[in-house]
């Protein structure tokens, strides 16, 4: 299992927000402070990990072998869905605190396409992953490419855990670069959308240095 | 029904509640796929079969789905077409369905049809419904193929796949990159907005003296007597 080069892609090279352009809804809402941005970071890497925890043996042992696999977009939004309401119930119970802070951001993960996209990923084969434009094949999926399978479920729970970091690295550098910008007298046409759109292509030109390295 | 409608309905979906321009809605799929305009298009039409029949199931289910359980509902039937179209895509377009990847997938995700779903279709008639999805639909297809246009002339030199200069020479790469996506696209809202804004400064001018007049003329006679 090559750990490093998962952990680099992850967080820089496949930086699921900057370079595959998943999860941009919540990056653009959700990015005014940097508290609050953190926020749903946190609940994004969460709702993350426990996804391809699920979603990773339902699509090995359940839907391959059965032959149903062409179902897997049906089960697992259906799973995703279960999940994060499982998860707002728990936290409800056992922990009012975190629930309170995270309670607005939570319902949101459901839609956000980085976590259907995760499972998505790690239930991937090498050529499915090649065609949805994974930059990193070198070092990261050189090993798949050699025996043709996809990841382990050990991969794939470092993956769900590093691409929602990566999600919330970015998500946190923008909004302290949105806490400045938005305080600039830009013209009146660039005020909102337009300006953090602009602040994200100069974050998406420093994340693709990472993509040239391997 | 009423031809007013019919304009609002149309009007709503293509210009005044643009999902891609006005609402900024659905921005994954459009940074991502922007990169071609064959492949925004061929996206656009998949948006816009989905927008439609979701909407018009959730409109005939309507008084049906309790109201607590209305989004789990709604994301079921969403990915029921959602399959339906990737599965018809990988059959007779093999070629699209690779390069649209993940993205077709996530179209179960994408916030326009939710969206659609939760303020229009689920408590307006079927008809009604079927029309926004289709003037929804193709308000993302055109916004989505425009941006394509620009990025795709920029970044290959090419327009629908076609090599209108030699690309080694005449290419902006920066423009297929993904920080190229964000320019484009930001730049395309500013834009869009602005057109939008004069267009509507005009208009309501226009208005407010049709408005004035028999107002005025109120006055005048009141003051005449």
């Amino acid at each position: 299992m090559d750990v490093l080069g998962i952990i680099f892609a992850a967080l820089f090279a496949n930086n699921f927000v900057l370079s595959q352009f998943l999860g941009i809804c919540p990056f653009l809402g959700v990015s005014k402070k940097t508290n609050s941005a953190l926020g749903m970071g946190l609940a994004v890497t969460a709702v993350m990990v426990i996804t391809c925890v699920v979603t990773y043996p339902i699509y090995t042992f359940i839907l391959k072998p059965l032959g149903i696999d062409y179902l897997n977009i049906i089960v697992f939004i259906l799973v995703i869905a279960s999940l994060v309401q499982i998860l707002e119930m728990v936290l409800k119970k056992f922990s009012p605190g975190l629930y309170s802070s995270l309670g607005i951001y939570l319902p949101l993960v459901t839609t956000n396409c980085a976590i259907l996209g995760i499972a998505k990923v790690v239930t991937a084969t090498t050529t499915d992953l090649a065609s949805a434009g994974f930059v990193f094949k070198n070092v990261v999926l050189g090993k798949w490419v050699e025996f043709g399978m996809a990841m382990s479920l050990g991969e794939a729970v470092l993956s769900g855990l590093f691409y929602g970091l990566g999600f919330t690295l970015a998500i946190v550098l923008l909004a302290g670069l949105r806490q400045k910008v938005d305080k600039l007298n830009v013209a009146k046409p660039l005020r909102g959308f337009p300006m953090t759109m602009i602040t994200a292509c100069f974050m998406a030109m420093a994340f693709y240095i990472f993509t040239l390295i391997g | 029904m009423k031809k007013e409608r019919f304009t609002q309905i149309a009007l709503d979906g293509l210009v005044r509640q643009n999902p891609t321009l006005r609402l900024v809605l659905g921005t994954c799929p459009t940074l991502a796929i922007t990169i071609s305009a064959i492949n925004s298009f061929g996206m656009g039409m998949a948006v816009l079969f989905v927008l439609v029949c979701s909407n018009v199931i959730i409109s005939l289910l309507r008084n049906i789905i309790p109201d607590r359980v209305r989004i789990p509902c709604f994301i079921v039937i969403i990915a029921t077409f959602v399959t339906i179209v990737s599965m018809f895509m990988e059959a007779f377009l093999p070629g699209l369905y690779e390069s649209l990847g993940v993205f077709l997938a996530l179209i179960v995700v994408n916030c326009i049809i939710l969206g659609r779903a939760e303020s229009f279709a689920s408590h307006n008639p079927v008809g009604a419904s079927a029309l926004d999805g289709l003037f929804m639909g193709l308000g993302f297809t055109v916004s989505v193929t425009l941006i394509a246009i620009v990025r795709e002339l920029l970044g290959s030199a090419s327009f629908f796949g076609i090599e209108l200069w030699d690309p080694a020479k005449f290419s902006i790469k920066f423009f297929t990159s993904s920080a190229g996506a964000f320019l484009t696209y930001g730049l395309f809202i500013a834009i869009f907005n602005v057109c939008y804004n004069a267009v509507d400064r005009k208009l309501k001018h226009k208005h407010s003296h049709q408005m004035l007049a028999p107002v005025e003329t109120v006055a005048e006679t009141k003051e005449a007597e």
